[in-house]
């Protein structure tokens, strides 16, 4: 289904990509005013469905990479993602049918509508993660051998670089030493695939799941009925947690922000304790001790009155937070996608168990409280 | 000056209620307080305070006072008002970055309008270590500079890609702006005034830029006010956010520091009165309760971004809750039995519309003074009607309020020293859930007056640096040097000036960089 993306639509996917965010993927402020500032000049943004594409058709990937809090100060010329797609055209000896988002969840949802406005290309309304997560190959077409080349860096100068590298992970390393060089953030053409790939391989309609969101926020808040509820509503999600943040550890090693948070109970959960470890999404949340969501799961943190999704880094003492589980793409849920985003890869001896499960648990282990 | 020093001290603090002002003297003793209803032109509200103040000590005593200190809402109110802006050429220094945000991009539109701001870019900035995007450029700067004197522009700011980490070109760009305009030209320099976060930083900075004229008829007119009771030739001081004073030639350059000075005079006049440097300052007014930390003896910093008028800026703002709590909260029973205290309230008209004395609104002062727990504040037979289990029901709704705004603001689970500061502080119990000691000091409802004119001079200084580059120590050893030369360039003795705060934050995803903060105070140059 075609319809139109415009300033409004933008303002409310930059609020629910925070939500996605699982606590990190970068303040999607600046992405959002960059989008907006193209979409004033050019026109809104046709997005399409997966189904849309035909299956010879080829769609590429338009993001950054690096750190989003460079990109807070040093705000894009806003040329880059032509150059970026310019270079890759003449790569690939043809015109992509449409572009899309590499991750939903953070600053990378809204980069793709830049080059869509000002180029009038369509955005295919997907993405390769569902959520964010920290490294480039953590995407649904690499899990299934799809490889992410050949991948443009371009910068606000001018200057870009073609990678054609032998697998994912190399890209990875090249790509971010040269967007070092570059000035600590680049935006990228990247994941080209065919239709029929992003057919098999894609997860659909996320961009207008965050746009659902970040509208069930807005709306729930004029209306003043519950913005938690209303957010469960359209992710499938779990109330995990009610509690108030007593201490937030952080450490940083220039690329990823580590550390954990604890939350003390609040109401029915008086007397329990919550600890989110995170580095730089949410990674893992254990009430008492327990398990009660792991990556690749969503664990987001909600400001228990309004609702605001509130990210790693706005966590501090004093905080009155609601913290929501919410199931995951099932393609992360497959042995390739747990060996590259399970609880193992980010150094928890533990078994992924679906957040559904343990919610469901969750209600059991209550009901015996009361019992008892 | 002669053998008889002229040590006595005038504060001022204009709050949105009330405007309270206090005489202390040379033994910081105070020696005289009021309070009058603030106004709407702000400066008539001042001059009825400063007036009752000096008949209370009579015009012998008066010649004594040889400082004024001034806290006011002039800057804030300008901005909200949108009145007598100036209008500021705004020069982005960042080419080819940036361009993809225009200047003031997420501004609300009417405020755009009324601001009257023209934006120019040019070629220049730098990167997170320290390297150039692109070299300077004079030329443009020059170009900028005529189209300026051409066209009347007032004010400039400068805002360069990080030059937190590197403030060189803006810098040069304000010589260059200096050589073609004149010293005098009012120029905000970005570095000088907000921190990480370009937009923010730019916003704040045309801000800052636009309030030039506010601030030199606030101060003229302030002075004006002290000649009219006879008071020429005294010293006077603007208070700013971090809860010190600046002279008039600073506060001219740095205006936007005068926002939200009001809280923070509470929270110093709180450690005065009770000489406690680590506590909770509860400062309940007529309509709005503030909580802020008082830290070593000075207000806490908030770390995130803050909307001035609905615009985004990272300047160096005061951590603060504030909650629909005060004297003439208004408090209601509803349908379903529930009983809520505010966030409306009868502001100032306390004194007259509420059931204590004898007006008709139940509020949050009837309700301490039905349930018996202050004396001397109205007449208790006027409220012996209020329901008891409305009552309670009532002062435990503000107790939460209190309670929950002190956890807030707290950073570690402990027990806190709680500070009662303001008028409405009758209302607060002197037990708190999470909070040891509770210290309700005397002269409690003027503290922030008193905080005004007791007030240090401070000079600070936030950078970013490249470990690579610059070692941890010297980078410290930098930071504490300028900050005391800022302190010593706001009017403080250099005699007195010492080192107060030195805070490394280090920057995620930025490798070895390092943002270090130091403050530096010094008492006034007596």
């Amino acid at each position: 289904m075609r319809r139109k993306v415009g300033v409004k639509e933008i303002e409310d996917m930059a609020l629910g990509a925070t939500v996605l965010g699982a606590g990190g993927g970068g303040d999607p402020y600046v992405g959002k005013l960059m989008a907006i500032e193209a979409i004033r000049k050019y026109g809104d943004v046709e997005l399409i469905s997966v189904d849309e594409v035909p299956d010879d058709e080829i769609v590429v990937v338009s993001q950054m990479m690096g750190a989003p809090t460079i990109m807070v100060e040093k705000i894009c010329s806003g040329l880059e993602p032509m150059a970026t797609y310019d270079e890759m055209v003449k790569e690939l000896g043809r015109e992509p049918y449409a572009i899309y988002a590499v991750e939903a969840g953070g600053v990378n949802s809204t980069i793709p509508f830049i080059l869509g406005a000002t180029r009038q290309i369509p955005v295919v309304d997907c993405d390769l993660m569902g959520r964010a997560f920290p490294e480039l190959q953590m995407t649904t077409l690499g899990i299934n051998g799809v490889k992410g080349m050949p991948a443009v860096l371009a910068d606000e100068k001018g200057n870009t670089v073609t990678v054609r590298a032998i697998d994912d992970r190399w890209l990875e390393r090249i790509a971010r030493q040269a967007t070092s060089v570059m000035g600590g953030y680049t935006i990228l053409a990247s994941y080209m695939c065919t239709g029929k790939q992003l057919k098999e391989y894609a997860i659909r309609d996320t961009p207008t799941l965050c746009e659902k969101i970040g509208r069930t926020l807005r709306e729930a808040r004029e209306q003043h009925e519950d913005p938690i509820d209303a957010v469960l509503g359209v992710t499938n999600g779990y109330r995990l947690f009610k509690g108030k943040v007593v201490d937030v550890e952080r450490n940083t090693d220039g690329m990823f922000v580590r550390g954990r948070a604890v939350v003390d109970g609040l109401e029915a959960d008086k007397g329990s304790q919550l600890i989110i470890n995170f580095q730089n999404e949410n990674i893992i949340a254990l009430k008492d001790g327990e398990a009660v969501c792991t990556s690749p799961d969503l664990i987001m943190s909600l400001d228990m009155e309004s609702g605001t999704p509130v990210t790693t880094e706005g966590l501090k003492y004093g905080a009155r937070i609601v913290v929501v589980g919410m199931p995951c793409d099932p393609q992360w849920r497959t042995e390739n996608g747990l060996a590259v985003v399970g609880p193992r890869t980010f150094g928890y001896d533990l078994d992924y168990v679906p957040v559904e499960e343990l919610a469901a648990q969750l209600v059991a282990a209550d009901t015996t409280d009361d019992e008892a | 000056m002669t053998s008889e020093k002229r040590t006595w001290r005038l504060g001022i603090d204009v709050g949105g209620t009330n405007t309270d002002a206090v005489v202390i003297d040379g033994d910081l003793q105070l020696v005289a307080a009021t309070k009058s209803p603030t106004t709407e032109d702000v400066m008539s509200g001042i001059e009825a305070a400063m007036h009752e103040v000096i008949r209370q000590i009579g015009p012998d005593a008066a010649k004594n006072i040889g400082f004024a200190m001034l806290g006011t809402t002039h800057c804030t109110n300008a901005i909200v008002e949108r009145k007598r802006l100036n209008k500021v050429a705004a020069v982005r220094v960042g080419a080819p970055a940036t361009t993809a945000v225009s200047c003031m991009a997420d501004w609300p539109d009417e405020l755009k309008q009324a601001m009257r701001v023209q934006d120019f870019l040019v070629h220049g900035g730098h990167e997170f270590d320290g390297r150039e995007i692109s070299e300077l450029s004079v030329e443009e700067l020059r170009e900028v500079a005529r189209i300026i004197a051409d066209e009347g522009y007032e004010s400039v700011a400068i805002t360069s890609v990080f030059s937190p980490v590197s403030d060189a070109h803006e810098q040069r760009a304000a010589a260059i702006m200096r050589d073609a305009l004149g010293d005098d030209f009012p120029i905000s320099i970005s570095s000088e005034i907000g921190s990480l976060g370009f937009l923010e930083r730019e916003n704040a900075s045309i801000l800052n830029a636009a309030l030039h004229d506010v601030a030199i008829t606030t101060a003229d007119s302030f002075e004006a006010a002290l000649a009219a009771e006879g008071l020429t030739d005294v010293a006077v001081y603007l208070g700013q956010n971090d809860g010190t004073l600046m002279s008039v030639e600073y506060a001219k350059r740095y205006p936007i520091f005068t926002i939200a000075c009001g809280p923070t005079n509470s929270i110093r006049g709180a450690s005065f009165l009770t000489k406690v440097k680590d506590a909770v300052v509860v400062d309940i007014g007529g309509t709005t309760t503030d909580v802020g930390v008082l830290s070593h003896g000075f207000p806490r910093e908030s770390m995130v971004a803050v909307e001035i008028g609905d615009v985004r800026t990272n300047f160096r703002m005061p951590d603060l809750v504030s909650v629909g709590l005060g004297g003439g909260s208004i408090v209601r029973q509803h349908e379903d039995g529930s009983v809520t205290v505010g966030p409306d309230s009868v502001g100032y008209r306390v004194t007259k519309d509420a059931l204590c004395f004898g007006g008709d609104v139940l509020t949050a002062t009837d309700i301490v003074v039905a349930k018996g727990l202050v004396e001397g504040v109205g007449d208790p037979a006027l409220v012996e009607g209020v329901d008891p289990a409305l009552a309670d029901a009532a002062y435990t709704e503000i107790t939460r309020i209190i309670e929950d705004a002190v956890d807030a603001m707290k950073t570690s689970a402990g027990d806190v020293t709680v500070i009662l500061v303001g008028g409405g502080s009758i209302l607060s119990p002197s037990h708190l859930e999470g909070a040891g000691e509770v210290l309700r000091p005397e002269n409690f409802g003027v503290a922030n007056a008193i905080g005004s004119a007791i007030a240090q001079v401070s000079g600070q200084i936030t950078k970013v640096f490249s470990l690579a580059e610059t070692p941890r120590d010297q980078a410290i050893a930098e930071s504490k040097e300028r900050a005391c030369a800022e302190a010593i360039a706001a009017g403080a003795n250099p005699e007195t000036v010492e080192v107060i705060e030195v805070e490394d934050i280090p920057m995620a995803y930025l490798g070895d960089a390092l943002c270090i903060r130091v403050k530096a105070v010094g008492d006034l140059m007596l």
